[in-house]
């Protein structure tokens, strides 16, 4: 056959990984990235607009260290800010700045770039003067982190519904899936509002990034059961499982070594499309209020002040966080559709093609 | 016959399962909406303990679950604590606003979608195809959030449109002509944003169904005939196409719904979705039980709706004999 275009399915998958790879170590690594920390305030400096990098100051001489000029509130009280025209304070590189602890764990000093004297913030500042860029770095660790897990306990519960409903079959299989579609007839977001609303409200962050996580995964573990079960139901028949259980393998084993690693490319493409549905999940629950509260930044309520007329009409700045988000999209559904050409239409009992929706 | 029977009673067990489901989380809920009472100093504690048994909130959970349903039977659909009147009454207009976006999104977006993955499965592998699949492939990377975001901001910052609402302050008073020129204007762009976030995977689906006929036999026979092309493509290859896309009909409006919400709250558009969200931030109950019900029952609705179309338009599903 001839290979398809862009190379061969494999070579595809691993493109996308490498791509989505650089795309996360920029949010892995927010703490060197980021010059400030995310909840650092400037209250002089509220909605100011993104700092200009020059190169070519006011005489026209080139410097090759880039330099910024700090921005000066305007008089009228409006709220403007021009250049302050005088200062000229330039970009240093790899500087020790304020400490952060890398990965969550390890406590480290070092930052990508720095200013002294004045902020810099490459994608302007909010109504307390916190620096954008950074909260959009830190505010991606949680939204994707949420993502991931959420998608883990929504894989996980699936599978574990899924394989028991298959392998045991009859009247548990039954209830199983009638239980599943129950969750798979309700709109989706509408349950998880729904679910959302029946837990408290004002938690901290902390807590309500785990609320979310848990509800987003205790929602999305339907259609992961439904697949499992239909791959664990053909791989019972499989003629290797009958020769096993001939053999005298006991159903423990068979599940082990037979019927789970069959399951594996199934959960794979499933995780590559669930993964960008939680992280929106999460963002859209953030934006509305119910997700992760202020202070600590997420992607949803970086962009839950649009929801005022005034920021959304003056500062263009302060929805750059949702552009940021389509770059990580692309590249999982990317990943989704080349894991999907590599593994194949799977063969599922009950009918259906098996390639994930 | 028996099928749409059978079909129709799985739609109202399904209905009964998910009030259940929702009534069960409900009841698992911490706090009520007479917690925020019980900080004002002002109330009584025998007054609240009073709006306790007459909302008989201090029931069981089997009684109060019996009680709602007689009460849904009833067409009240259970009490609203904020704003002190029957949910039905407050579902009504909403559910309204919310069929009139989701059904104008619908049907604009198939109007697209067909023509676009015929044409593209006409013409798979060249341009045509390639330019449809990029579109789509760009438009599905974009969240619906990012969407309506992006319009509202288009609204605001051109003037074409208005910033949301479903009408113009003073448009009662306006002929019924300009009424609906109102409302369409309003309309616009919400329509814009669900149709943009949804027809991608309209197009892909109906390229995949056509695509997969054409290679069929009958056709090749069709045009040995001599029959036009676009009747080739419309009268033949669509029809026998049409099995999967009546399914994805059914899903789709689950889709819809959910992603209406989102679209509804952003661009203030009057419908369940502010309504719910309202209810979850002031622990109205009944509201966010009638809300999550109503829009499954739209989403199950719809699906029997396709199940009855497939039915009539698929004669192998009416077939009840033996395979062939």
């Amino acid at each position: 056959m001839r290979p398809a275009p862009g190379g061969s399915p494999r070579h595809r998958v691993f493109v996308w990984l490498v791509a989505l790879a650089v795309l996360h170590a920029l949010v892995v690594f927010a703490g060197v990235i980021s010059p400030y920390a995310p909840e650092e305030q400037d209250r002089d400096h509220a909605y100011a607009p993104p700092t200009r990098i020059h190169w070519i100051d006011s005489r026209g001489g080139f410097h090759p260290r880039p330099f910024i000029r700090p921005w000066l509130s305007l008089e009228g009280g409006l709220g403007e800010f021009a250049e302050d025209p005088a200062q000229q304070i330039p970009l240093r590189f790899l500087v020790a700045g304020a400490p952060y602890r890398l990965l969550g764990v390890i406590p480290c000093r070092l930052h990508l770039f720095a200013t002294e004297g004045a902020r810099i913030s490459l994608l302007g500042t909010d109504g307390y003067g916190r620096d954008q860029f950074s909260r959009l770095l830190y505010g991606g660790q949680i939204s994707l982190l949420a993502g991931w897990l959420a998608a883990a306990l929504a894989l996980l519960g699936g599978t574990i519904i899924g394989t028991a409903a298959g392998f045991l079959g009859g009247w548990a299989d039954d209830a199983l899936m009638r239980v599943a579609e129950l969750f798979l007839a309700l709109p989706w977001l509408y349950l998880l509002f729904a679910l959302r609303a029946f837990l408290p409200l004002a938690v901290s962050p902390l807590q309500a990034f785990f609320l979310v996580v848990g509800v987003i995964g205790a929602v999305g573990w339907a259609r992961p059961a439904r697949l499992v079960r239909g791959v664990v139901l053909s791989a019972k028949e499989r003629d290797f499982v009958r020769a096993a259980r001939g053999f005298g393998a006991s159903e423990g084993y068979l599940l082990r070594r037979h019927v789970l690693p069959e399951t594996a490319s199934v959960l794979l493409t499933q995780a590559a499309i669930l993964v960008p549905q939680y992280i929106l999940a999460e963002v859209t629950l953030s934006f509305l209020g119910l997700g992760v509260p202020e202070p600590a930044p997420s992607w949803g309520n970086l962009l839950a002040s649009l929801q005022q007329y005034s920021v959304l009409a003056s500062y263009w700045w302060m929805c750059l966080p949702a552009v940021i988000m389509v770059p990580f999209f692309l590249g999982y559904l990317g990943l989704a559709s080349a894991l999907q050409a590599w593994t194949g239409p799977v063969k599922i009992a009950g009918g259906g093609s098996g390639s994930a929706e | 016959m028996r099928y749409l029977l059978r079909r129709a009673l799985h739609a109202l067990l399904l209905l009964f399962g998910v009030s259940l489901l929702t009534f069960m989380f409900a009841a698992m809920a911490p706090g009520n909406y007479l917690d925020e009472m019980r900080l004002n100093p002002q109330i009584a504690p025998e007054t609240i303990s009073a709006l306790r048994a007459q909302y008989g909130m201090d029931r069981p959970f089997p009684v109060r679950y019996l009680r709602w349903l007689g009460s849904v039977l009833r067409g009240e659909w259970g009490f609203s604590f904020a704003y002190n009147r029957p949910v039905a009454s407050l579902l009504v207009v909403r559910a309204r606003n919310t069929l009139l976006l989701a059904a104008t999104a619908t049907a604009l977006a198939w109007l697209l979608a067909l023509p676009l993955g015929v044409w593209s499965a006409e013409r798979a592998g060249h341009w045509p195809d390639r330019l449809v699949s990029a579109g789509s492939a760009a438009l599905l990377v974009i969240p619906e959030l990012v969407l309506a975001l992006g319009l509202l901001i288009l609204a605001v910052r051109s003037g074409w449109f208005p910033a949301g609402g479903l009408e113009s302050l003073g448009s009662g008073s306006l002929s019924a002509g300009r009424k609906i020129a109102d409302l369409a204007r309003h309309l616009t762009l919400p329509v814009a944003a669900l149709v943009l976030s949804s027809i991608p995977l309209l197009i892909r689906h109906v390229r995949a169904a056509v695509a997969e006929v054409l290679g069929s036999g009958f056709l090749w026979a069709a045009e040995a005939h001599g029959i036009s092309r676009r009747r080739l493509l419309w009268r033949h290859a669509l029809p026998a196409a049409a099995n999967p896309l009546i399914s994805l009909f059914g899903f789709s409006l689950g889709g819809l719904l959910s992603g209406s919400l989102i679209v509804e709250v952003v661009m203030s558009w009057p419908g369940l979705g502010p309504l719910l969200l309202e209810a979850i931030l002031t622990r109205d109950l009944y509201v966010v039980i009638g809300c999550v019900l109503l829009s499954t029952l739209f989403l199950v609705g719809g699906n029997l709706a396709a199940d009855l179309l497939l039915y009539w338009a698929d004669p192998r599903i009416r077939w009840e004999g033996p395979e062939p």
